[in-house]
């Protein structure tokens, strides 16, 4: 007889409810289980009703994020044995408008991301024919870890900028705006700094820190933020010396064979 | 009822679905290109590709060479015209992806790294660490974003391709967050949906990977090609159905039985040594491993698990020093996701769904049969893998395949008329068809679990490693009282807000109709070739069966299955040297760069 | 609902306005332990200032000569004082310990291609605070 369990599940229905409440389950616990397996075994046999997000069920997709007794987690990397204790609290990612039950709304995450233009930027565009930008390893490691966001958005249930603040751009948006920015092939650090060196940018954050803590990829978003900053404070007073020690557009050019 | 229009329509977010986006987009600006995707871009399976993409960069290689490999390693099914075209451009594909930013491995100097991958003779797998569909993926999503001209539906589910005069006009799609069910009419419209691993019970996919622009094609009469080609890869967690890599045996790892046997010894596999060998017992072919193990299961000499039958890996005695140094990745993945800890505990593994190659009939631009109607990908079957692909060809196919389909969608586009209002008439009736089956229904007997459950387990019976006659039958059979109990099936979610068992639902209907094609297929090949192995038909006919199988959806009776030959132009068919290159490269070479 | 298209449009649907939003309370910070942490280590700033006050306070006293200095030392020595100079004590601890343990995630220096670790680059200010600490002791003690 495997062991038992409780999940309290927030359920919120607009068509029905002004205010979410919780339902309670009873469900296994075996050894391999994650959260995720419990809510399937919810959905599949006892509620189909519940509404939840899922796709890959190994960590690199990003669409289980949740609250798990209060903590942002990825709901299939998070095993039902770890959670401690005989009740289990789900809630959808908090400081996001909840559309139904553990589903959360993403359309204004998504316009912060396009708001940092995250793409390599160029000034030209050789021919492919001259083959590809030269990068050298450590090129590569210098900006590598901001690129393994996957956009799971537990950050932003983190930050509590983000929560008091809807417009400040989020943790995840500038690590990776500074992804690109540190990618030796891309000119666009001055376009993205005219974006991101404001309020609602990079001195929105308070380095609260929470945002790297959760982070499942340890992508470190508020280390990219700190290292935004200094580096906005260097090229702000790189502006005041005179002409010929002004700042130079992008991190120095690429190398192009 | 709202209804919106689009000259082209991209269905799935995927590496293809974006790729033909940009491609559309780069033919002509004032194109209105739409991606519409029941998931956000960034969550298609693509993500989940850990080896690479093959593309021929380096001097001591050559097109010629990766056309081979990838011929020979299909088994001589794969259209030859299309593979030469395929490793033509690959090298040029992921070359663009590079300079929108891809962060590929490097050499020292700051050049493109390769590598070693199965089945390849030379190195030419392009790579980013382990995670290079992620990276690809994120790429390709982050540049469509610098392209005003692509509108994107996130989580909209398309239902139905609406079709009339013979020409496909659009779609009928639900709109997730709202319930509410819409016409959006293109003059051309992409499928890049992915395969479909769930249709089996033990599989690598995702959850979304249903076949959905499979039987939507399939349903509105374009027919289906090679459908019984499925990729098995042998050692996959059981209940996760998580990969782990042929590096693993690479470095020593043990099979073996419920009596602690390494049973491989038993299939002509070579002689247990303490090390591993090249070629031999645990590195033996992908598809030799996956036999063996059908055949130790058949004797019970498999453990049974709540979760299947599986056999054991044994890294025990690899020790901790190399497995944290060579295979970190094997351990993390078994600890974070299954709680199990292959320094002191055995891994149950057992073969696994991997790909799919067959799909929907496309030529080399992608257009199907049906006018206005393409596909690109996993969901596509142009043929280029055969029947049985390579390992590193699929990424790239993505990215070619998704160019051209997208450059050839924006030409059709231009060339025609706007869809006419008839087919708001079709997205009227869907809607209803919608309501009174699933929606509004008070009653009916079934779970969709259940069915879903039953079918994995027939097709899997049926249609798995070893096919007969007999169990093709039975599983013919089996989905067809399926799909009767299909219409009996009650839904206990009745709310509009992003109702996911109302999408269960119908991804089962998909599936239901995809299993039925495969059976179908399996059952009329009557030879055994790659992955299509018939215990009954054991040998490989090169006379009758040099050919594609095209399955068409009955308008009632069963499937007319047709075949269409294959395309030979310089490389005639030979003897498969079985999955493994004479030069004896591993499938992954167990490398962890360092990140 | 319309699909996103280049002019961030908000995107409402017949059920927008029932999106649950649930409003962030006035309390946040004292919901979750690392919150009270951040907040506890920004107050700490206000300690700091009244400690540059009190010793700018002091030099001015210092100025007004022997009999305003030792006013302002028995104020001082006032019980309350002694509390509150205790407490603040803590906070200053507390603030310069964060701030060095944290100056390292805003500093990303490679070398030979690997970063270095964070405490590379905290030790030196603990090193310079102890330096400094013992040289005003020392001189402040002889």
């Amino acid at each position: 007889m495997p062991d038992k369990t409780i999940l309290e599940i927030a359920r919120y229905s607009p068509e029905q409810d002004t205010n979410p409440h919780f339902q309670t389950y009873e469900v296994p616990v075996y050894k391999e289980w994650v959260v995720l397996d419990a809510l399937n075994y919810i959905k599949d046999k006892v509620d189909g009703s519940l509404t939840y997000r899922w796709s890959c069920r190994m960590g690199i997709c990003g669409s289980c994020g949740m609250m798990v007794n209060g903590e942002p987690k990825l709901t299939c990397a998070t095993f039902l044995s770890s959670c401690g204790g005989h009740k289990i609290r789900l809630e959808p990612l908090r400081y996001f408008p909840v559309v139904r039950d553990l589903v959360t709304e993403l359309s204004d995450f998504l316009l912060k991301l396009k708001k940092v233009k995250p793409w390599l930027i160029r000034r030209d565009t050789p021919p492919l024919s001259q083959g590809e930008f030269l990068q050298t390893p450590e090129q590569l490691v210098s900006y590598k870890q901001f690129s393994m966001c996957i956009n799971c958005t537990l950050c932003y249930a983190a930050c509590p900028v983000v929560g008091l603040d809807p417009v400040f751009v989020g943790p995840a948006a500038i690590a990776l705006a500074q992804r690109y920015n540190m990618d030796n092939r891309d000119q666009g650090a001055g376009e993205r700094m005219a974006v991101l060196a404001h309020p609602e940018g990079i001195w929105g954050c308070t380095f609260v820190g929470e945002c790297t803590r959760v982070c499942p990829k340890h992508v470190d978003p508020a280390g990219a933020i700190q290292q935004y900053k200094l580096k906005a404070v260097l090229d702000w007073m790189k502006r005041l010396l005179p002409p010929s020690h002004s700042h130079k557009e992008g991190q120095g050019e690429s190398l192009n064979r | 009822m709202d209804a919106s229009s689009h000259d082209v329509l991209l269905v799935g977010g995927g590496a293809a679905g974006l790729r033909a986006a940009i491609a559309a987009a780069e033919v002509s600006p004032k194109l209105r290109i739409a991606v519409i995707s029941k998931v956000y871009p960034m969550r298609s399976h693509t993500v989940s590709a850990e080896g690479g993409a093959a593309g021929v960069v380096k001097p001591d290689d050559s097109l010629d060479e990766h056309a081979y490999d990838t011929i020979s390693g299909g088994d001589w099914l794969c259209d030859q015209d299309a593979v030469e075209v395929f490793v033509k451009e690959a090298p040029i594909e992921l070359l663009q992806l590079e300079r929108w930013g891809c962060p590929w491995n490097r050499e020292p100097e700051g050049h493109i790294a390769v590598r070693a991958f199965g089945g390849m003779k030379k190195r030419r797998t392009w790579f980013a660490a382990d995670k290079t569909g992620f990276h690809m993926l994120h790429t390709l999503f982050q540049t469509t974003l610098k392209y005003d001209p692509i509108a994107r539906y996130d989580e909209w589910f398309v239902t139905k391709l609406l079709t009339d005069d013979g020409r496909v006009q659009g779609v009928v799609a639900i709109e997730l967050m709202s319930g509410k069910i819409q016409a959006i009419t293109a003059k051309a419209v992409i499928l890049c949906t992915g395969g479909c691993g769930r249709v089996f019970p033990f599989t690598t996919n995702a959850n979304i990977k249903n076949g959905d622009g499979m039987a939507l094609a399939y349903r509105a009469g374009a027919p289906l090609k090679d459908m019984e080609f499925v990729q098995y890869h042998p050692t996959g967690l059981p209940f996760t159905g998580i990969l782990i890599t042929e590096a693993a045996r690479a470095e020593g790892g043990y099979l073996l039985n419920k009596d602690g046997y390494r049973y491989l010894q038993d299939y002509n596999l070579g002689k247990p040594e303490p090390g591993p060998v090249l070629r031999s017992m645990e590195l033996g072919p992908r598809d030799r491993l996956s036999q063996a193990f059908v055949k130790e299961d058949q004797q019970g000499r498999t453990i049974q698990t709540p979760y299947g039958s599986v056999v054991h890996l044994d890294l025990r005695h690899l020790g901790e020093k190399l497995i944290n140094s060579k295979l970190p990745f094997v351990r993390e993945l078994c600890l974070k996701y299954q709680n199990i800890d292959p320094l002191n505990e055995l891994v149950p593994v057992r073969p696994v769904v991997h790909y799919m190659m067959g799909g929907v009939s496309t030529d080399l631009d992608g257009a199907t049969p049906l006018a206005g109607l393409f596909a690109a990908g996993e969901v596509a079957c142009v043929s280029i893998n055969g029947a049985n692909r390579l390992g590193s060809n699929s990424l790239p196919e993505c990215l070619v395949f998704g160019a051209r389909a997208g450059r050839a969608a924006a030409r059709f586009a231009a060339e025609q008329k706007a869809p006419n209002g008839k087919v708001l008439t079709q997205a009227v009736d869907e809607e209803r068809r919608l309501e009174s089956q699933f929606l509004s229904k008070p009653d009916g007997g079934e779970r969709i679990s259940t069915i879903r459950e039953e079918m994995q387990g027939s097709v899997e019976s049926g249609a798995g490693i070893y096919r007969d006659q007999k169990a093709l039958t039975r599983s013919a059979h089996k989905l067809q009282e399926l799909q009767e109990r299909y219409r009996d099936i009650r839904l206990e979610d009745h709310n509009r807000t992003f109702n996911t068992e109302l999408e269960a639902a119908l991804e089962l209907g998909f599936m239901l109709d995809v299993a039925e094609s495969i059976v179908e297929c399996a059952r009329a090949r009557t030879e055994s070739r790659g992955a299509h192995q018939r215990t009954d038909f054991p040998a490989r006919d090169d006379g009758k069966f040099l050919a594609h199988s095209l399955v068409y959806r009955p308008a009632e009776g069963s499937c007319r299955v047709e075949y269409l030959p294959v395309k030979i132009t310089r490389w005639a068919p030979g003897e498969r040297v079985y999955g493994q290159t004479s030069k004896e490269q591993p499938e992954e070479v167990p490398t962890r760069r360092a990140s | 609902m319309n699909p996103s298209t280049a002019k961030p449009r908000p995107a409402y649907t017949e059920f927008h306005p029932r999106w649950y939003r649930p409003r962030v309370s006035v309390y946040w910070w004292l919901g979750e332990w690392q919150y009270l942490r951040f907040i506890l280590r920004e107050l700490s700033s206000v300690f700091v200032a009244a400690f540059v006050i009190a010793t700018l306070l002091g030099l001015r006293a210092l100025r007004n000569g022997p009999e305003a200095y030792a006013r302002f030392l028995h104020r001082l020595q006032t019980p309350t004082a002694i509390v509150l100079s205790t407490i603040s004590l803590f906070f200053v601890l507390f603030h310069t310990i964060t701030w060095f343990n944290l100056a390292p995630r805003a500093m990303a220096i490679r070398l030979r291609g690997q970063r270095l670790p964070d405490i590379v680059i905290a030790a030196p200010n603990y090193v310079l605070w102890l330096v400094v600490s013992v040289a005003v002791g020392w001189l402040v003690l002889r």
